[in-house]
């Protein structure tokens, strides 16, 4: 009888990894080999020979020149722009696809309509042609511009708040343009939501504005953490991003190479991993009470 | 003012109990059609200017309409891209990436939702992980890989890492699948073991058949992101093995080698209408399926708890 269970217990095991089986050799093959490689070759002096590469260890030379060279310099200023841009554009990007996922969610006309517009970006965004967009001035700089917005911005608001201002409505459909798969998501959250609790909280006498601070956010919380991540990841790994141009420049760069790239790279995904931890640390602990609270 | 009028008024604002009052509808509707007009500006602005002529884009009073369709841009662009050689190219590495992608991750995901084995949970944590470490780490010893097995500037280097499960994205593909098949219930398959099917062969004959909603999703899904990925396409495959995308971003270079008149100088207009040319594809394929697209995040579960 022993014996049964054992070997149910292997058989159970064996059929588990015939399934994923596939996925470990990719993963050891695609993801863990280069990885540790990447890592050595951070902290190596890497030359290409005719008939492969010549890997030296050198410690952490190359993550100290970083900061001596002029590729570094430009490196560390695109990752700071880059730093900037996301402390910027993830709460506009959530706060938005919060938004249109809760008018979507109304019981309108058209809704189906809508939904496909603005989902749209996301077939075509790829990097050259939102560049293209951009340097074509289809990107939203001429459309406030023509319709004088920019310059009633201009006149009304003090100079260094209205320039920010200015830069960000210049972008802003660019960065509409990265909401379309978190307002879906968004939606598929809100239907979810049990209509009657909105009743219950009518007849109790809130208001839409109540209902959608104490319902519809908090039933969004675990959501707009996934949200967050995705659109961290998103703009962290989107082609035109300058820090990961520059990392692919460098790689065919002769003063800095593939170990000067590698060590920008770590440089690169400890910065995005220490972004996502602090989302993480934000948001998880949170979750975790509303958890308790349900039960 | 008479009471009914008030009252009137009141509903206009407030609404009957339980429904949009007829005020918010409107400013509803007037955000939307905003906000939808945001989103469709890049598109009209393109389509209207690449019909316009050199004449039509200098003269300040041609606003939208061209004054009269100039299909030279598209003509000019369709030569410098290469378009239906080129095309081909893209779908090699669109099509049997998302494809080999979408089966494999099926069963890896239909291998987590279904059985116990152990480290489980480490290795979806891994998979979790796959999808936050952005490609620039791996990317480079992974190009030396390819490079020694002589396998850059084919398209073998993108279609590898897909058919085992590494492709673009492919942890949330295996991520839709393993929500999808754990919302169905376990005594399905307990009732198929008890009738004296293996695994496999529940697998076949009941998973993939229920997960066609799935299946569909995350196919049309991969073969969006692989049409719009070139950060790696560019690297791996270079200029041996142009796709669409590569071709548009070196669009500007290209064409001023092939026409070097003065009349037919680059412009905006041919420049939109190569953009346009690359992402019609994919608008195609949009707007015959798009439910598929927006109904499939809800359909296959992505958002589980």
């Amino acid at each position: 009888m022993k014996k049964m269970k054992m070997s149910r217990a292997l058989r159970s095991n064996l059929i588990g990894y015939s399934f994923i089986g596939i996925w470990i050799i990719g993963f050891a093959i695609f993801m863990l080999y280069p990885f540790v490689s990447s890592l050595i070759y951070s902290m190596s002096k890497v030359t290409i020979l005719g008939s492969g590469i010549d890997v030296q260890f050198h410690g952490f030379t190359n993550f100290k020149q970083i900061f001596e060279i002029e590729e570094g310099f430009t490196f560390i200023e695109a990752l700071i722009d880059f730093l900037k841009e996301i402390v910027f554009q993830v709460p506009i990007i959530i706060v938005f696809s919060v938004l249109i996922a809760v008018l979507l969610n109304r019981n309108i006309k058209g809704r189906g309509f809508f939904r496909s517009i603005f989902f749209l970006p996301v077939i075509i965004s790829s990097g050259p042609v939102i560049n293209e967009l951009i340097t074509q001035g289809a990107g939203g700089a001429n459309i406030f511009e023509s319709y004088g917005f920019i310059n009633i911005i201009e006149n009304t608001l003090a100079p260094g708040l209205a320039e920010p201002i200015i830069n960000l409505f210049s972008e802003i459909i660019i960065i509409f343009w990265f909401s379309g798969v978190q307002i879906l998501i968004f939606l598929a959250g809100l239907q979810k939501v049990d209509r009657q609790i909105y009743e219950a909280a009518t007849v109790d006498g809130a208001g839409p504005w109540e209902s959608f601070w104490k319902i519809t956010l908090p039933s969004l919380s675990s959501l707009v953490f996934v949200n967050i991540i995705y659109t961290i990841v998103l703009l962290a790994t989107f082609s035109e991003n300058k820090v990961i141009a520059q990392i692919r420049q460098n790689m065919f760069n002769i003063n800095t190479g593939y170990g000067m790239a590698s060590a920008m790279a770590w440089v690169y995904f400890i910065i995005v991993m220490i972004l996502i931890g602090v989302v993480a640390l934000i948001f998880l602990p949170k979750q975790r009470v509303a958890k308790e609270v349900k039960r | 003012m008479s009471k009914s009028l008030k009252k009137k008024l009141y509903r206009f604002v407030y609404g009957t109990q339980g429904t949009d009052s007829p005020l918010s509808r409107i400013v509803i509707y007037i955000l939307l059609i905003a906000i939808g007009f945001l989103y469709v500006y890049p598109m009209l602005y393109m389509i209207s200017s690449s019909l316009k002529s050199q004449s039509d884009i200098i003269n300040p009073m041609v606003n939208w309409i061209p004054t009269k369709l100039y299909f030279g841009n598209y003509e000019r662009a369709f030569k410098v891209l290469r378009y239906f050689p080129t095309l081909g190219k893209s779908l090699v590495i669109t099509l049997i990436p998302a494809l080999l992608q979408t089966m494999v991750t099926s069963v890896i995901g239909y291998g987590f939702a279904k059985f116990e084995f152990k480290f489980k949970k480490v290795w979806l944590v891994l998979v979790l992980l796959t999808f936050v470490i952005p490609v620039q780490v791996y990317m480079i010893p992974r190009y030396v890989m390819f490079f020694k097995f002589d396998l850059l500037e084919s398209p073998w280097a993108i279609i590898l890492p897909a058919l085992l499960g590494q492709g673009v994205n492919s942890a949330i593909f295996v991520l839709i699948f393993y929500q999808f098949f754990r919302m169905i219930p376990y005594s399905i398959n307990e009732a198929a073991e008890i009738d004296g099917a293996g695994p496999y062969y529940i697998f076949f004959k009941m998973g993939i058949p229920l997960a066609v909603p799935a299946f569909i999703t995350s196919f049309l899904f991969g073969l969006v992101w692989y049409w719009n990925e070139t950060y790696v396409t560019s690297l791996f495959l270079g200029s041996a093995y142009p796709n669409l995308q590569l071709r548009l971003a070196n669009f500007v270079s290209e064409y001023s080698q092939m026409y070097t008149e003065e009349l037919l100088r680059i412009n905006e207009g041919v420049r939109l209408a190569a953009t346009l040319l690359i992402i019609l594809p994919m608008l195609i394929v949009y707007f015959t399926i798009q439910r598929w697209f927006v109904e499939g995040v809800e359909k296959t579960g992505i958002t589980g708890e």
